[in-house]
């Protein structure tokens, strides 16, 4: 709790506003201080919050992995290697099985997606105020602001903007290998399936075009819901904290519980992510 | 939630990660994990070779065992019969020992009981003559006696 005097309502929206720096409507560019001036930006803004949690957050993944690369051995392995050698498999397996052709950039692009999302839906497990409040004592004694003003979110998968990031990536590789491996054959997929009829042509082409457009949305909003949904929840039962004692107890037991269901939401959300990133690119290497 | 420049800053980040992710951390344990599986597959196939060695060699061992039971059996049938050979020779030989000895002294006894009669042979003969001597008292002639005692010994 920020303080005593916010509303419920006043806390669940300032936890719901990411750290956003951008330009303003009369051109200069610095923080936003309000959702209102946020949402006046416009595309013109970058959410900090985000980025730097997911930047960084990448970096222990490359960190991580790097270290495990540099000091692993053929020999019998060590705990750490174990471990990073376990995921590596598992996402190679997972790879295997799902993906036909031959590509040097699925597997790697697997693991990316996998420990990389794992990592940043793991951040929703940190309570929701820990950092965010520290973030405002550091904004109001150490730069002097007011403390209402300062939003940091630190579960970057809860910004659209991440996820939908990720997806288009995904989406950009899937033109590219499609256009690549089938050449204009991708082309006619979209002309002559599913009715190979020239009278279809339209009909065809919007059905392809929608169901191709459906899976970067679906990858990016699928994602996005489960884990803001999953944020809501721990907000909302953080905000029975300030309503006395005993809802208070209550409140903790619920986050306990929610906490551990969450576990397997956030690793089921990453190991989606990643089958079905695996799954379109596998479609985009095989012929029909 | 409103879309903005975040959206291209995280596409941008994503391919960084991924590039990192393909240049240096996937190589690496690939090659690793290849390896791995190499000297597992070499070490199994070692010891197929030591089982089927370790069966070639206790093959070996029970046909040594078995020839050298063999043969020590032989052995000791030879032996068994060299030992009864052996016996019967003694037997044998302490038998015609025996008959030997005992032949010899009967030789010896006959001898004896022949030296014995000449001896009572020759005395008989004087006694019979001195009883004679001494029966006649007179002066009988010797020589015109002699050959009749002499007969008479010649008959014992």
């Amino acid at each position: 709790m920020a303080s005593e005097s916010l509303t419920t309502t006043d806390y669940i929206q300032h936890h719901l506003q990411n750290l956003v720096y951008g330009r303003h409507p009369d051109g200069t560019w610095g923080f936003a201080l309000s959702p209102q001036e946020a949402a006046d930006m416009g595309f013109w803004a970058i959410h900090v919050d985000s980025m730097g949690w997911s930047i960084g957050l990448g970096l222990v993944f490359c960190w991580l992995f790097h270290k495990a690369a540099k000091k692993a051995t053929s020999g019998v392995p060590g705990a750490f290697q174990n471990f990073i050698e376990f995921v590596i498999e598992f996402v190679n397996n997972t790879v295997k099985d799902s993906f036909h052709g031959r590509s040097q950039l699925v597997g790697p692009l697997a693991l990316t997606i996998f420990v990389w999302v794992f990592l940043m839906n793991l951040m929703d497990l940190l309570p929701v105020d820990l950092i965010p409040y520290s973030a405002q004592l550091f904004g109001q004694y150490v730069l002097g602001m007011d403390p209402h003003e300062v939003y940091f979110k630190i579960v970057p998968t809860t910004d659209i903007n991440v996820t939908a990031g990720l997806a288009l990536g995904v989406f950009v590789l899937m033109i590219y290998y499609g256009f690549k491996i089938k050449g204009v054959g991708y082309v006619r997929e979209f002309v002559f399936h599913p009715f190979n009829h020239w009278i279809f042509i339209p009909v065809n082409l919007f059905m392809e075009v929608v169901g191709l457009l459906a899976r970067p949305f679906s990858l990016a909003l699928r994602l996005f819901g489960n884990m803001f949904a999953g944020e809501m929840i721990f907000i909302l039962i953080a905000t029975m904290y300030s309503a006395g004692l005993l809802l208070g107890i209550f409140g903790g037991f619920l986050q306990m519980g929610w906490a551990i269901f969450h576990i397997l939401i956030i690793t089921l959300q990453a190991f989606i992510f990643m089958v079905l990133t695996v799954v379109y690119l596998s479609m985009s290497h095989q012929d029909h | 939630m409103n879309i903005n420049m975040t959206l291209f800053g995280q596409m941008v980040t994503f391919a960084f990660f991924v590039w990192f992710c393909m240049k240096i951390v996937w190589p690496a344990f690939n090659r690793i994990l290849e390896e791995r599986k190499n000297k597992i597959a070499e070490g199994l196939d070692a010891a197929d070779r030591a089982m089927r060695d370790l069966e070639l060699a206790q093959g070996k061992a029970t046909d040594a065992l078995k020839g050298a039971k063999q043969e020590a059996a032989a052995l000791i049938e030879q032996a068994n019969k060299r030992a009864n050979q052996i016996v019967e020779e003694a037997k044998e030989k302490a038998r015609t020992e025996g008959e030997r000895l005992k032949a010899s002294a009967q030789a010896e006894i006959e001898q004896e009981v022949n030296r014995a009669r000449e001896e009572l042979r020759t005395k008989v003969a004087t006694l019979a003559i001195a009883g004679a001597e001494k029966i006649l008292e007179a002066s009988i002639d010797e020589n015109a006696n002699r050959e009749l005692v002499d007969k008479l010994a010649a008959q014992l």
